[in-house]
């Protein structure tokens, strides 16, 4: 079991042509993720690795029955790929690319809050579901199938980190979503969190946040108020200096907002584990999960 | 990316947002030059990208060409220290010199994208001129904040909510309407991260005038504003910072000897955090990027050593998709060319871990290799001891 992707996501990825598209197109197909379609303007009716391209997603979708969206295409275009995907009637939508204006995604957001789809990211390694299905630019081999783990972080390599500690010690994940660094996002916290608990498959999850923002107090209250399994907390960028942003464009603390402390106080007044010393992580999940 | 006051006030002038006379000058002669164009009295303004600058004696009032020689100088060519700029401060290479005016009302006004509901806020108060992180602390009542969709834009009813919430006289409601529509249109066709005006102030003769302008503008969205990237000006960059901005390197200084490198933004906080955890300071935050190569190694080597502080170097990869035999080899190339001074401990995990281990273990080079992170943060803080 797992959350959002399963072995019968049939995927189609925007941007297929281009030179990241095809690498991460091939690593996910290789793990056994179902790619049906790429889209490329202007390359309708070509093929790579015998995967059909179309000029649209409507067109893609249509002929190929894709539900889900892999998106890798330079920054000035994500925003419009994402809605092609919205209005074509993909349902879930990940969009890997980093240096999305913040003002496209305003408008994204605002029309996605209309929409039923659901967006993953930008600026995000993605999703994946070991064994099953894998969206997004992760390495696949570090992951351990079967559960009970779910992980939803804000990261990348810290996520890889993470999933590595959790393998290394023996606890398999059902799903791992990155949500992305970036501070408009589509699918948050909450969002995951929700579907972890629902999820009859996934008994803990691990938590990966950073300085900036206050998803992470939103997400820890709806913790203390709704989650039935126990949740491990950690967040980056305790010696984070104020005003500067730490490379993803979400993670700045501001107006003495967003800080790390601030962050995992409200994670440990919400009764989560909390992990202050990242090289211990996989073993206080250990713990905390026996 | 942040603009200068008097570069965000000639944006304001093309969206007819009120602001007075100026000239920009960069010597003690030009100065006086522009103040006596523009008649006494005037203010004399520092042109940094931080805030706090009066409180700092970077902005002066001068009722006379003796006091505007004074004035300017006093600012032209200090370090201004303000609670935004740090202990080191900036040196101030340009003023501004602006007209005087007699104020009736000041009052604060910012626009700021609100990123967990996807809105544009709209920020005021009556308490202009003063430090609004304060005001909202203190007196939080005193500070109106108006959500604004950007499906609908800005609306007739968001402009009059603002504007009796800040109780203002019929009489000029009609003029600040227009500016308050003016400046949403500059903050969207910007892609503005702020702007912010402080204080907005109301004439004696009920005239509108932006005294100050913050804009900053998201660096994500330079692609479609050339006009913008013609204002940047690198003497507010701190130099090894831009040199690594060249190399695609995201790279800030601070002020310990652990100097690091790791891939990827979220795992490089988490291991300056555990540099700090195992009993030392990180010297700086260096992300190489998910694909870094030996060249992108090399360039970061050569970041940190430009730092004298640094006494030991951390290397935390996590080899994803590139493996890390690959970085292995990337290391040890850029560390024979480099000669390095200091030591430097390697971890090192993900695909491929073992043949990167055999390859660093073999290179003949002084490489600490550590078992995992905990082992590596605990070794690089025994160096530096």
């Amino acid at each position: 079991m797992s959350i959002l992707v399963n072995s019968e996501t049939r995927v189609l990825v925007q941007g297929i042509t281009g030179k990241e598209g095809q690498f991460h197109t091939r690593q996910c197909a290789e793990y056994g993720t179902k790619i049906v379609a790429g889209v490329t303007p202007g390359k309708g009716g070509q093929t790579m690795d015998d995967i059909p391209v179309f000029n649209t997603v409507q067109d893609a979708r249509d002929k190929t029955g894709a539900n889900a969206s892999m998106i890798l295409v330079p920054p000035p275009f994500a925003a419009d790929a994402i809605l092609e995907a919205v209005d074509a009637g993909i349902e879930l939508i990940v969009c890997i690319t980093e240096g999305v204006p913040v003002m496209d995604m305003l408008k994204v957001k605002s029309y996605l809050a209309t929409k039923t789809c659901r967006l993953i990211g930008p600026n995000c390694p993605g999703i994946i579901s070991p064994g099953e299905c894998k969206i997004g630019i992760m390495p696949g081999s570090i992951h351990t199938p079967g559960g009970p783990v779910g992980v939803v972080s804000r990261s990348g390599t810290l996520t890889y980190e993470v999933v590595h500690q959790l393998t290394g010690v023996g606890l398999g994940q059902t799903t791992c979503v990155g949500i992305g660094g970036d501070p408009v996002n589509g699918t948050g916290f909450i969002d995951c969190l929700t579907a972890f608990n629902d999820d009859p498959a996934t008994e803990a999850v691990v938590m990966v946040g950073e300085i900036g923002g206050s998803a992470e107090e939103e997400a820890a209250a709806w913790i203390k108020a709704n989650m039935s399994k126990p949740v491990v907390g950690f967040i980056a960028g305790l010696t984070a200096p104020p005003g500067r942003r730490m490379g993803h464009a979400g993670a700045i603390v501001s107006g003495g907002k967003g800080t790390a402390s601030a962050k995992i106080a409200a994670m440990q007044e919400a009764g989560l584990y909390v992990c202050e010393d990242l090289g211990s992580l996989g073993r206080l999940c250990k713990e905390a999960f026996s | 990316m942040k603009i200068h006051e008097y570069q965000a006030k000639e944006l304001f002038k093309k969206y007819k947002v009120p602001t007075l006379e100026n000239g920009v000058a960069t010597t003690v002669q030009g100065i006086e030059e522009k103040a006596a164009s523009l008649g006494y009295p005037v203010a004399v303004k520092a042109q940094i990208h931080a805030g706090g600058r009066g409180k700092g004696g970077g902005v002066k009032i001068a009722k006379t060409a003796k006091e505007v020689t004074a004035a300017a100088e006093s600012i032209l060519g200090m370090t201004l220290v303000t609670k935004q700029t740090g202990p080191e401060g900036r040196l101030v290479k340009t003023v501004m010199v602006e007209q005087g005016v007699a104020i009736k009302k000041e009052l604060y006004l910012s626009i700021v994208p609100d990123r967990s509901t996807a809105t544009i806020t709209l920020v005021a108060s009556q308490d202009g001129g003063m430090d609004i992180e304060e005001v909202a602390e203190k007196t939080p009542e005193r500070i109106i904040k108006i959500p604004i969709s950007t499906i609908t834009g800005i609306q007739g009813h968001h402009l009059r909510q603002l504007m009796f919430g800040l109780e203002l006289e019929k009489s000029v409601m009609k003029e600040f309407g227009s500016v308050l529509k003016n400046l949403y249109t500059l903050f969207v066709d910007y892609d503005c991260s702020m702007v912010e005006i402080n204080p907005l102030v109301i004439t004696e003769g009920d005239r509108i005038i932006a005294l100050d302008a913050k804009v900053d503008i998201d660096s994500n969205s330079l692609f479609r504003h050339p006009d913008v990237v013609a204002m940047h000006d690198p003497n507010e960059d701190d130099p090894v910072e831009a040199e690594a901005a060249k190399f695609n390197l995201n790279y800030i200084n601070l002020d310990g000897n652990v100097g690091n490198m790791v891939n990827g933004a979220g795992l490089a906080m988490a291991t300056m955090d555990i540099i700090k955890q195992a009993g030392a300071e990180p010297a700086n935050f260096l992300d190489v990027g998910g694909g870094a190569d030996a060249e992108m190694v090399e360039n970061g080597f050569r970041l940190i050593l430009s730092d004298k502080k640094v006494k030991g170097i951390l290397i935390n990869i996590f080899g994803g998709i590139l493996r890390c035999d690959v970085l292995a080899q990337g290391v040890v190339q850029a560390a024979k060319k480099i000669s390095l001074s200091v030591p430097v401990v390697v971890r090192m995990e993900g695909t491929n871990v073992e043949e990167g281990r055999r390859i660093l273990n073999e290179s003949g080079l002084k490489l600490i290799t550590a078992t995992d992170l905990a082992d590596a943060a605990k070794k690089v803080a025994e160096i530096v001891a």
